[in-house]
């Protein structure tokens, strides 16, 4: 039963290894971009699975005389704030990719570099 | 059984996330990816991160998803088949790691450790003090916009950047030519009858709900970030149902870029108040002369200035690709 605790940080493991494969080993820039948008959600996870406490609840204080387990705010707010984060630089590398199509006419990494080659 | 909910969702996130990587077809590829995202944000649901959820479920699935579109529109959908590119050596490399991470992974403390490190150090001094010094009950905001304000504006700083370089990047060239080519192919959903007149009416509703959740924020689950992302994706519903031209009227660039710079300029504003009235930057206590009362009101406006920079910068970066004329 030891291991099952550990299956958020295996998923994590796997998610991170897929988008690293997406990043590195296909061509097409779209492709590495949603490759780096899983790597991401990868790291995500991780925090998020640190911070469960068990029998915890979401760290929003209802009734402050009670005694309550929270889950730990501090993983929640880096991470909330990476998600907006990651989409803006996620745009920014759309952006990119929207003008090399235009001056290339492709958005295969072997075709630009070939074309770079023949210039 | 929610423990067995969450083992089928991880489970089914890594089974999507191999069907992204693997369809040839970048159209299903994104969205797939906004699958990934719902399955995610109900994974941190989950996990007691109910702000986290929140965002992921507007930012990943909503706005992600629109932006991919946007971008695919001005690039075609196929993968080129990628004939004699070796295949084994980053298979390698993802082994090698996959298996040092995993093995690294038997040394971490299970999933909901109480003990585990990350639950020693500051978390408990945050979850004791919030009530205290400020009276609030969502501790994620009183971290994000009160004792962390700092990393926060950091943050808002790259997100107005990456936002200005979406527009600079993509403001190039053609502007007369895109901008009446473009507003005359696209007219979005108006001869759907169906989708636009449900988007319609969803609009309001989904504007609201941002606007509850930026101005609740310190009590429920909320805050700039997600109030932000909705209320965007709002603003490009309605560009999507009505066309480009309609959308970019009643937001039109210089209020775009004055809404996305105004409100990090509100957030410097508010740390430079503390300092003008005798405190260090962003020290909210002396807003007010009762502390608790100027740590709300620093958070109120914080987080405005958040959710403000936020709004503009989405639209701004969807506009930025809506605009563009596909190139041949």
């Amino acid at each position: 039963m030891k291991y099952f605790g550990l299956y958020n940080y295996w998923v994590f493991t796997l998610l991170l290894m897929i988008g690293l494969y997406a990043v590195i080993a296909k061509a097409n820039l779209v492709k590495k971009l949603l490759g780096l948008s899983i790597f991401q959600s990868a790291v995500f996870l991780l925090y998020i699975s640190m911070a469960k406490v068990d029998g915890g609840t979401a760290p929003i204080i209802q009734h402050a005389d009670e005694p309550q387990v929270f889950s730990n705010p501090l993983p929640h707010v880096l991470i909330l704030t990476a998600i907006v984060v990651g989409i803006s630089t996620i745009a920014l590398g759309l952006a990119i990719v929207v003008r090399i199509r235009e001056e290339y006419g492709t958005i295969e990494e072997n075709e630009i570099q070939a074309r770079d080659r023949d210039r | 059984m929610i423990t067995a909910f969450g083992f089928v969702l991880l489970t089914l996130l890594v089974v999507t996330a191999v069907a992204i990587v693997v369809t040839p077809n970048l159209f299903v590829a994104v969205m797939l990816m906004s699958i990934f995202s719902l399955l995610m944000a109900a994974t941190f649901f989950l996990l007691d991160a109910a702000d986290v959820a929140l965002t992921e479920a507007a930012i990943g699935a909503g706005m992600s998803t629109i932006l991919f579109l946007g971008a695919l529109a001005l690039m075609g959908e196929r993968e080129a088949k990628q004939a004699g590119r070796q295949r084994w050596l980053p298979l390698a490399v993802i082994a090698l790691t996959a298996f040092t991470v995993i093995y690294a992974t038997f040394d971490k403390p299970r999933l909901g450790d109480p003990a585990a490190p990350v639950h020693q150090h500051v978390a408990p001094w945050y979850l004791e003090q919030t009530p205290v010094l400020m009276e609030v009950s969502n501790v994620v905001t009183a971290v994000l916009a009160g004792f962390r304000a700092y990393d926060t504006l950091g943050e808002v700083l790259v997100i107005l950047t990456a936002g200005i370089g979406v527009m600079l990047i993509l403001a190039n060239g053609r502007p007369d030519l895109s901008r009446q080519g473009r507003a005359s192919a696209s007219v979005g959903l108006r001869h759907h009858l169906i989708p636009r007149v449900v988007g319609q009416l969803l609009i309001p509703f989904i504007v609201l709900f941002g606007l509850y959740l930026q101005f609740h924020g310190e009590f429920g689950p909320g805050g700039g970030f997600q109030a932000g992302a909705i209320i965007a994706v709002g603003i490009v519903l309605h560009a999507l149902l009505e066309g480009e031209a309609a959308g970019r009227a009643i937001l039109p660039t210089p209020v775009l870029v004055g809404l996305m710079t105004g409100g990090a300029l509100l957030f410097c504003a508010v740390g430079f108040a503390g300092m003008l009235l005798g405190g260090n930057f962003l020290d909210y206590a002396v807003l007010a002369a009762n502390p608790v009362a100027g740590q709300q009101l620093g958070i109120h406006l914080v987080e405005a200035g958040v959710g403000i920079t936020v709004t503009g910068t989405l639209v701004a970066a969807f506009h930025a690709f809506a605009d563009r004329e596909p190139a041949a």
